[in-house]
């Protein structure tokens, strides 16, 4: 069973669900794809046992055997490539290292190199098997590091995959494939708004979900209004508790206080797995 | 003309509703939401659309199936795994490089352009905004912030501005990047919160790799001041400069129930006062900049 969990907006709960939910289950592997901020080891500190590089493939090209003929800049899509008389010109942050400008060169200049853009790694804290990954800072595109967190998915296991915020690639790439997903959102204004963009997306993906809203208690009703008018189930409300925040700031995960948060998710997870 | 752009590192931590109250108090700027993926400053800000524009995202492959051999050749050289075993697109994960329209012998594909989003220009009772919706689920929403972006900087020319305000989406990727690129200065707003340290750690580094002069405002201070001091310590040890600290307080929920800046709703609260004496602090700063 592979379960996401997303919001649209950022800072909901998704990173306190999915630890939360981890703690409380057995035999899970926790994947922390929000690599651009990832936080599921500042909750879980574990001990790091492996740890592998990212890299990406981008063009080198050889002066020698090139004549500037254009041919690559005028099939990147991207814009990555320049050619001009004397020399190409190469542009990292846009390349998205679809290998084309190696197969449209007449004269076999360009081969490829690796690119280093961030790492994974892997550990275990308290009986939950953790992989996160971290993209190094100034580097734009995520999505390579996601995919190689989730190429360490084992399905045997009950596989939680906390996904970044918004609604764009980084989002699609962490959920994509997943049985169910947990949509954490907060009773408030944008809480709502974002959380109709993101299941706009899970509909675009026939990705089956349900709602969790964090901080209930805080803002209006008008999310559970919509969640009734449209039929989607809302399977937990965590309310709004000044010690539940606290514990949070500190970086310790609420069921370690509150253990009898533990059946609450475990109840959780038996609602999903029932769906 | 300046540029601020107001990011976070981690969601949530309260962006734009720091940034529609700077707004509110700033009365003569452009303002531009380049949270495109999940933008909410429009729900507190309540722009009146003047103008609408497509945004031309990545481009989708598709396959003439009158032309096609089933060779399998476009699925092997898919980089994105795009291509299912039944030779369908997967328009989610098609980036639109084209490199199956390359090896394909049949010249059975082609790549069609699709409409990823809008970018808006609007009136406010606060001045012009420049704003976006992606599409859910689209690629690209870093060329689709350098679009707000260039919109934002045309009308600030036409209307003689000198500051255009700037929400930017969490995380530090590519969204991020285009919000930041060029601009003066960028102002990070955290929390008191471990994860909110370490995220705040990345944004700076970030501003750091750009050359980006960086503030710091920590928002929800009081939840846990131990955790304010040493995020203030860190400040001064890598030269952010602390703009200021905004207390917790319920108001900045009900304002934003009231589709309302905090700084309107409750103009007497100790949140706008700090959130006043912050913007003060800024425009100070980016005054003396020159």
């Amino acid at each position: 069973m592979i379960l996401s969990i997303a919001s649209g907006k950022g800072g909901t709960g998704k990173t306190t669900v999915a630890v939360n939910m981890a703690l409380s289950l057995k035999d899970v592997q926790l994947l922390d794809c929000d690599v651009e901020e990832p936080n599921v080891h500042l909750l879980l500190h574990p001990e790091i046992n492996e740890e592998k590089p990212v890299y990406v493939s981008t063009p080198q090209v050889n002066e020698e055997l090139c004549d500037h003929c254009g041919k690559c800049s005028e099939f990147c899509e991207f814009n990555a490539l320049f050619v001009t008389p004397e020399k190409v010109l190469f542009f990292t942050e846009l390349c998205h290292s679809c290998g084309g400008c190696l197969l449209v060169c007449p004269k076999n200049a360009i081969t490829e190199k690796n690119l280093k853009i961030g790492e994974i790694k892997m550990g275990v804290a308290e009986g939950v098997e953790l992989v996160y990954g971290e993209l190094n800072v100034g580097e734009p595109m995520s999505v390579p590091v996601i995919k190689d967190v989730k190429k360490q998915i084992k399905s045997s296991k009950t596989v939680i995959i906390d996904s970044p915020p918004g609604a764009s690639c980084p989002v699609i790439e962490s959920v994509h494939g997943s049985d169910y997903c947990l949509l954490v959102s907060e009773p408030t204004p944008f809480g709502l708004h974002d959380l109709r963009i993101m299941i706009q997306v899970l509909e675009g993906l026939n990705i089956p979900f349900g709602v969790i809203i964090n901080r209930a208690g805080i803002g209006d009703r008008k999310i559970y209004d919509f969640c009734e008018e449209k039929g989607v189930p809302i399977l937990l409300e965590i309310p709004f508790q000044r010690k539940i925040a606290e514990l949070y700031s500190r970086g310790i995960p609420f069921v370690v206080e509150m253990p009898e948060w533990r059946r609450e998710f475990r109840l959780l997870m038996d609602d999903i797995k029932g769906v | 003309m300046k540029q601020i752009t107001i990011l976070s590192g981690k969601g949530g931590t309260g962006k734009t509703t720091i940034t529609a109250s700077f707004a509110v108090l700033a009365h003569d700027i452009v303002m531009a939401d380049c949270d495109v993926d999940a933008p909410d400053l429009h729900m507190l800000l309540h722009p009146q659309i003047m103008k609408t524009q497509e945004f031309k995202g990545p481009k989708l492959a598709v396959i003439d199936r009158t032309k096609c051999t089933e060779c399998g050749l476009c699925k092997n050289s898919c980089r994105f795994d795009a291509i299912d075993d039944s030779l369908q697109i997967d328009p989610f994960s098609c980036e639109g490089c084209g490199v199956c329209v390359v090896v394909c012998p049949e010249e059975a594909i082609s790549l069609q352009e699709r409409i990823s989003g809008y970018a808006f220009i609007s009136k406010t009772k606060y001045g012009t905004m420049s704003h976006a919706r992606l599409n859910p689920g689209e690629a690209n929403s870093g060329k689709l912030v350098t679009l707000v972006r260039h919109n934002a900087r045309q009308v600030a020319e036409k209307e003689n501005r000198e500051l255009i305000l700037i929400d930017g989406p969490p995380g530090i990727g590519c969204p991020v990047i285009a919000s930041i690129s060029g601009v003066n200065a960028g102002l990070v707003i955290t929390e008191p919160t471990v994860s909110g340290i370490h995220d705040l750690e990345r944004a700076l580094q970030l501003l750091r790799h750009f050359n980006i002069s960086s503030f710091v405002c920590v928002n929800m201070y009081d939840i846990n001041k131990e955790n304010t001091k040493r995020i203030i310590g860190f400040c001064e040890k890598n030269g952010a400069e602390i703009a200021g600290t905004i207390p917790f307080d319920p108001l900045v929920t009900k304002a934003m129930v009231a589709g309302k800046t905090v700084v309107e709703y409750a103009p007497r609260s100790a949140v706008s006062h700090e959130i006043k004496v912050i913007w003060k602090e800024i425009l100070s700063a980016l005054k003396g900049n020159e």
